[in-house]
């Protein structure tokens, strides 16, 4: 690992302030393309990332259909101008492929694909802003999109990250500690059914440090969790507003 | 590019899985194993001449070959000092009938993505001495060939890979008037640190039973799947590639993968010396 130029932990503070088990601001919006069936904005510090929703509709191309159960299209992209350093080419990279198909695997035991036979739900995200943590804030964005758009779901999937900076377990990396830190450890969790659905890792971590980190992550997904049933509910409210009145 | 539920999930009849899980419940597996029964792993390394390093590891009916070939480049940016590695895998058609003509598919993506986080920053290669004068870096590639997939890849990609690398011998830098280039004809071995060699473990879920190396049929019927990647006593590579888990079951799920890392350990014994 190289070393960072500012010092990642000081007097038991984080390089932004934070303490280890605090997020950053936790910022979310739901309905927020008009088109799509279901969408949502989510932000942690400054990562921003957008999720839309259209479907159930019917799955193109048909050989990929299948008979008892709905299939899902998930892609995650980076904008170019996301990043801090030189543009990111638009093309998608491996990384994006692989994370593409991870979300995919985070979201789908939490949607009942078998209300939808032989139908396609996509959800598409993007992140216009990136420091650190995109996968996870995609994963909050991309099931906050699919509950907006009605879809049949057994739980709320939330995504937080927790990493090893200084040998001490943090809460939601930023870009500089998951540049830097000793290891990263992103998470999709359903808080009500209480199931880890994307778990990757990367780093050095004992045993102890790794347990450690997933019950900050738990105890994380639980805070967002409790914003994102708000972001919810204030559409739901809007909505309420919109036909009949205050 | 977005990922879309593969139809090749659906490819055991519903009968077949029954019998897997009912059989499960008893503890046993369909070809006879218990659930933390490792199948027969065998590595062999200098396998392929052409290659700077090679090795071929076959787990079960499983088979990986794993080529490296050394070449000189760009280091990355933000590490001017570091070799650079590349790791590929390739899932040729000949692997499985559901397996297509073509680039590599995302699950050839991450499989290589997984068995080079394991090695990237675990201190098996140390980078460092692998800077090249004059702002190059050597440049690992390591080819990942699937030639048949009965089921658990990234076990078997990973002990390929870490023993390719053990059996691959560095082309020397040779200076003339044009710059600098590979030298094929003067070759030394690449220095690995045997004691840090990662070892990937997948943990498969069937009906809430947890199980090592599951076979292809068994990928096919799984609830969840995990990998834990260890080197020395640290878990370095970690990646959740289906379904979902209770904390309980992730704690037992690590605890198991240590386990088996033991008999992957022991296979690579010979080859890592």
């Amino acid at each position: 690992m190289k070393k960072s130029p500012v010092p990642l932990l000081q007097n038991g503070l984080r390089a932004d302030g934070r303490a280890p088990d605090q997020m950053r601001e936790v910022n979310m919006a739901v309905g927020v393309v008009s088109n799509a069936d279901g969408s949502a904005v989510v932000s942690y510090g400054l990562t921003t990332a957008v999720a839309a929703v259209y479907g159930p509709r019917e799955a193109h191309p048909r050989h990929l259909a299948l008979p008892d159960r709905g299939i899902m299209r998930v892609r995650y992209h980076m904008a170019p101008f996301s990043t801090k350093d030189e543009r990111k080419s638009p093309t998608p990279s491996r990384r994006e492929i692989e994370i593409s198909k991870v979300l995919r695997e985070a979201l789908e035991p939490a949607v009942v694909l078998e209300q939808y036979p032989r139908s396609r739900i996509d959800v598409f995200i993007e992140i216009l802003q990136a420091d650190g943590s995109t996968r996870v804030a995609s994963l909050t964005a991309a099931s906050l999109a699919l509950a907006d758009a009605g879809i049949y779901m057994r739980d709320l999937v939330i995504g937080v990250s927790v990493g090893l900076v200084d040998n001490t377990v943090v809460l939601d990396l930023n870009g500089l500690e998951d540049q830097y830190g000793e290891g990263d450890l992103p998470v999709g969790y359903m808080p009500n059914l209480k199931r880890f659905t994307l778990l990757q890792l990367d780093g050095a971590w004992t045993r102890d440090k790794f347990l450690e980190a997933i019950g900050l992550a738990v105890k994380g997904a639980e805070y967002v969790y409790q914003k994102a049933r708000d972001a919810l509910k204030n559409r739901y409210m809007s909505i309420a507003e919109e036909i009949y009145g205050r | 590019m977005a990922s879309i539920s593969p139809y090749g999930k659906r490819f055991i009849s519903y009968l077949r899985r029954e019998q897997i899980k009912r059989l499960l419940s008893t503890r046993y597996r369909v070809d006879g194993r218990g659930p933390e029964q490792v199948r027969d792993v065998e590595v062999k390394v200098g396998v392929v001449k052409t290659a700077d390093g090679s090795a071929e590891v076959r787990l079960g009916r499983t088979h990986v070959v794993a080529g490296v070939k050394v070449g000189l480049g760009q280091p990355f940016p933000d590490a001017p000092d570091e070799g650079v590695l590349v790791v590929s895998a390739e899932v040729l058609p000949h692997a499985s009938p559901y397996t297509e003509v073509g680039p590599p598919d995302e699950s050839a993506i991450e499989l290589a993505r997984v068995v080079d986080r394991g090695i990237r920053h675990c201190g098996y290669v140390d980078f460092k001495k692998l800077a090249v004068e004059g702002g190059k870096a050597y440049v690992l590639w390591v080819d990942l060939y699937v030639i048949n997939d009965d089921g658990n890849l990234v076990d078997a990609a990973n002990l390929a890979a870490v023993a390719a690398l053990r059996n691959t011998q560095l082309p020397a830098v040779v200076k003339d008037e044009t710059g600098i280039k590979l030298g094929r004809n003067n070759k030394s071995p690449l220095q690995v640190e045997v004691a840090k060699v990662p070892v990937a473990v997948s943990v498969g879920k069937i009906g809430g039973v947890l199980l090592l190396d599951p076979t292809f049929e068994e990928e096919l019927s799984l609830d969840g799947r995990i990998t834990f990647t260890f080197s020395e006593d640290r878990i370095v590579a970690l990646q959740k590639s289906a379904g979902h888990f209770t904390q309980a079951e992730l704690e037992t799920a690590l605890d198991l993968a240590w386990r088996g890392r033991e008999r992957f350990a022991s296979a690579l014994k010979d080859v890592l010396g």
